[in-house]
């Protein structure tokens, strides 16, 4: 059967997201953009809603079951309050979800409880790479056999929360492949960046460069399971948040058009406003129901879900693009200005085509 | 729950109709570009024969309330696969269409018994829409056509020239159907005096008067239709008697109500359309030795694996929101805005989709001897009937602002 209507259960989760993201997240965003910082207390506040937290079983300290589809759902409403705050929430799931979805049952139990059962802290991953042809089938950051140890060779970027990180899933190529491995915080030869990454936006979050000068972790450190499972799970939730962030940009400016008036009547009223965010609208919602899909394709595990997961990716970025621009062009020069946060959500919208691995689902 | 899977009995009719496309369509689809205004009528028999042993008068949704409500998911599958065989015979497919959808929106249940029943028989029988007039094109509300009643004689009595009815002559002269005519009880009164009437084959004063010479789907006949004193009985006039006498728009929201069922379909019309050229120009693409790899990131990818992915990205979120209306017509919810989103963006990924592979092949793109060249003129449609993409865009656009059409013109 086909059907588009969230459970009853999603539905009120949806609802305490959505609450918490738009009278939190959203009224926070411009100061923490500005002073790049995000109020400790307000992470606490979104990591309490439990969104991580239910999608793992109680045997490792959660109280659910991981699922894509709800996992979308909640990660659009938390990043329609706003990106930042949507990721930074989200950064112990960069641990804990692929250690869920490749890790062994030992793994499981060793590393899951201490991040769900606990307050906030910072658990991360590094994915990413500085190169302009990154992709994350085909790393640079080598990992070689050494005795009972892997060696891990590199350098990371786009690494949130790096600085005081307790320990993070680095992603290393292994045999040719791409493999997970979990590193310690203060593993020799880790070093962490001294000064914070600056990027077009996201300033309100620290990302740091990462770089790994043989990095010893032990055989039992590495992510058995298959990294394409991990893969699937972060593009669908990046597509997920794009479409958070293009319903944020499309609503604020379908408002404003209501309220401007030009020529005698609103903006909105004419047409070539109204078409703009009539085509925005359609991508946003087309885009969406591609998302969903390859969500609930994890959920049922069908084949060529990484295929999906692609696609919902790919669509996303240009759909995030298109309507974050228009946003600002809707606005016209009040648009530009930074008292509007269409501005912000422009400039997050580009970092789609580069944020692989930022979020988990 | 949030679900995707393709219901099983959908799934083998789907099967049944990918043998059909594939037998009955595709070897003759460039025979009947070629021979406007010929007829298939090998297909044409065996749709009639194949409807009749699925139980079915025609392809459209039952009034049966009997488990989960398919009808218009199912319709929409298809026509998506149909228009896959070929766009323009798929037109020609017998039993209710556009004019049925209106009988089912609009009519009383006696009036769907009266009218329904003829797509029951052996014989195949067609209906169509008469809507557009030389005057009045995506301005419905501008159409000149009249109906006056005679009261002695208890009949409705039309005048006025309908254009671009599409299977017109196939409902009116190709067998005994019917079409139902858009026409106006006030011209004073604009929207308010709009009223569907049907008109019966072999009616006295309706003729179907020109085939129009098309630049695609020309499997399908597009006809005009006069009518002149053309007398139809009072009970024709589609919905309850009140109709005629009331105020408010009824008619119109009628038309309305209709294009909220129809417009979904006629986007998956144009997603078979485009999913038949993706695929084409995958197959002739691989002959070539050219594969598209998933997965990598655009940087590495050439351009023509950037235009694939980017339709494969286009198609299948299209066809989602297709799904989703339908989805919504079956279960009973108001889908207008989802109804015409779907219609902007199958006319619009249609026409990209058929544009790029006529591009993307080249001198084969371009050539007769392909079906992109073909496909490429049958898309262009899609963005124009049933609403073209700017009215539709209008449409969105007012339902998502919460303007009324005085609001936003």
């Amino acid at each position: 059967m086909y059907s588009f209507e969230p459970s009853e259960e999603q539905k009120m989760l949806m609802d305490a997201v959505n609450r918490y993201a738009t009278s939190d997240l959203r009224p926070a965003a411009h100061d923490a953009e500005e002073n790049k910082e995000l109020p400790p207390k307000l992470i606490s506040k979104g990591w309490e809603l439990g969104v991580l937290q239910a999608s793992i079983p109680e045997a490792y300290g959660g109280f659910g079951e991981r699922s894509a589809v709800t996992g979308v759902l909640a990660a659009e409403a938390m990043a329609y309050g706003d990106l930042a705050g949507a990721l930074a929430i989200g950064t112990p799931g960069l641990f804990a979800l692929p250690v869920l979805l490749a890790g062994s049952e030992e793994q499981k139990k060793q590393y899951l409880p201490p991040v769900i059962e606990a307050d906030w802290r910072a658990y991360t991953a590094a994915l990413l790479e500085p190169s302009f042809d990154f992709d994350p089938n085909d790393l640079k950051t080598a990992a070689t056999v050494n005795g009972d140890d892997y060696v891990l060779k590199g350098e990371k970027t786009f690494v949130p929360f790096a600085a005081n990180a307790e320990a993070m899933i680095v992603y290393a190529k292994l045999d040719g492949k791409t493999a997970g491995f979990i590193v310690p915080k203060g593993a020799a030869g880790l070093k962490v960046g001294e000064e914070r990454e600056k990027y077009l936006g996201l300033n309100a979050l620290p990302f740091y460069k990462v770089t790994l000068e043989a990095v010893k972790v032990p055989k039992a450190n590495l992510l058995p399971g298959d990294f394409a499972a991990v893969l699937a799970a972060s593009r669908v939730a990046m597509a997920a948040m794009a479409i958070g962030v293009a319903k944020a940009a499309f609503d604020y400016s379908r408002d404003y058009a209501k309220e401007r008036d030009v020529f005698g009547v609103k903006v909105a009223q004419k047409q070539a406003i109204a078409f703009m965010l009539a085509e925005m609208r359609t991508e946003i919602e087309a885009i969406r129901l591609l998302t969903w899909e390859a969500a609930w394709m994890i959920d049922a595990n069908k084949e060529d879900v990484s295929k999906q997961a692609y696609l919902a990716a790919t669509g996303a970025i240009d759909m995030a693009m298109m309507v974050t621009d228009r946003a600002v062009q809707i606005l016209g020069g009040h648009g530009y200005i930074r008292e509007h946060p269409v501005e912000l959500f422009m400039r997050n919208g580009r970092g789609f085509a580069t944020f692989t691995g930022l979020a988990m689902v | 729950m949030i679900e995707f899977e393709l219901p099983e009995k959908i799934a083998g009719i789907c099967t049944v109709l990918k043998s059909v496309a594939d037998n009955m369509m595709r070897p003759v689809s460039r025979y009947f570009d070629e021979h406007e205004h010929e007829i298939p009528w090998d297909y044409i028999t065996f749709m009639q024969t194949a409807t009749r042993a699925m139980g079915g008068s025609s392809m459209a949704p039952s009034e049966k309330r009997e488990g989960p409500r398919l009808g218009f998911q199912r319709l929409a599958f298809m026509v998506e696969m149909l228009s896959w065989g070929d766009a323009g015979i798929y037109l020609d497919t017998p039993g209710g269409m556009l004019g049925s959808a209106a009988v089912s929106a609009t009519g009383t249940p006696e009036q769907k018994e009266r009218f329904l029943a003829r797509f029951k028989g052996e014989t195949p029988t067609f209906d169509a829409m008469c809507m557009t007039e030389a005057g009045a094109g995506s301005d419905t509300s501008a159409i000149r056509a009249t109906a006056v009643l005679d009261k002695e004689k208890n009949e409705w009595v039309l005048n006025g020239e309908k254009i671009f009815v599409t299977a017109g002559h196939k409902a009116m002269v190709d067998s005994k159907g019917f079409v139902v005519v858009w026409a106006t009880i006030d011209p004073k009164a604009g929207r308010a005096g709009m009223r569907p009437f049907v008109v019966e084959a072999g009616t006295p004063g309706c003729q179907v008067t020109k085939l129009e010479h098309k630049m695609g789907i020309r499997a399908s006949d597009t006809a005009s239709i006069v009518m002149q004193d053309c007398r139809v009985p009072f009970d024709n006039i589609l919905g309850s008697p009140e109709v005629v006498t009331a105020k408010a728009t009824t008619g119109f929201k009628g038309a309305m109500a209709t294009f909220d069922a129809t417009r979904p379909i006629v986007a998956a019309q144009a997603i078979g359309l485009a999913r038949a050229t993706l695929e084409l120009l995958k197959e002739m693409l691989a002959e070539r030795g050219v594969t598209i790899r998933y997965g990598l990131p655009r940087q590495k990818l050439t351009s023509i694996e950037k235009e694939v992915i980017d339709m494969e990205v286009m198609l299948r979120s299209a066809w989602l929101l297709v799904i989703e209306a339908v989805w919504m017509m079956d279960n009973g919810k108001p889908n207008s805005l989802e109804s015409s989103m779907c219609k902007v963006r199958a006319g619009d990924v249609v026409n990209k989709i058929t544009q790029k592979a006529v591009e993307i092949m080249g001198p084969l793109g371009y050539s007769r001897e392909y079906l992109l060249e073909k496909w490429f003129r049958d898309a262009k449609i899609s963005d124009i009937y049933e609403g073209t993409g700017q009215i539709n865009r209008l449409v969105v656009a007012r339902q998502i602002l919460g303007y009324r059409s005085s609001e936003l013109r």
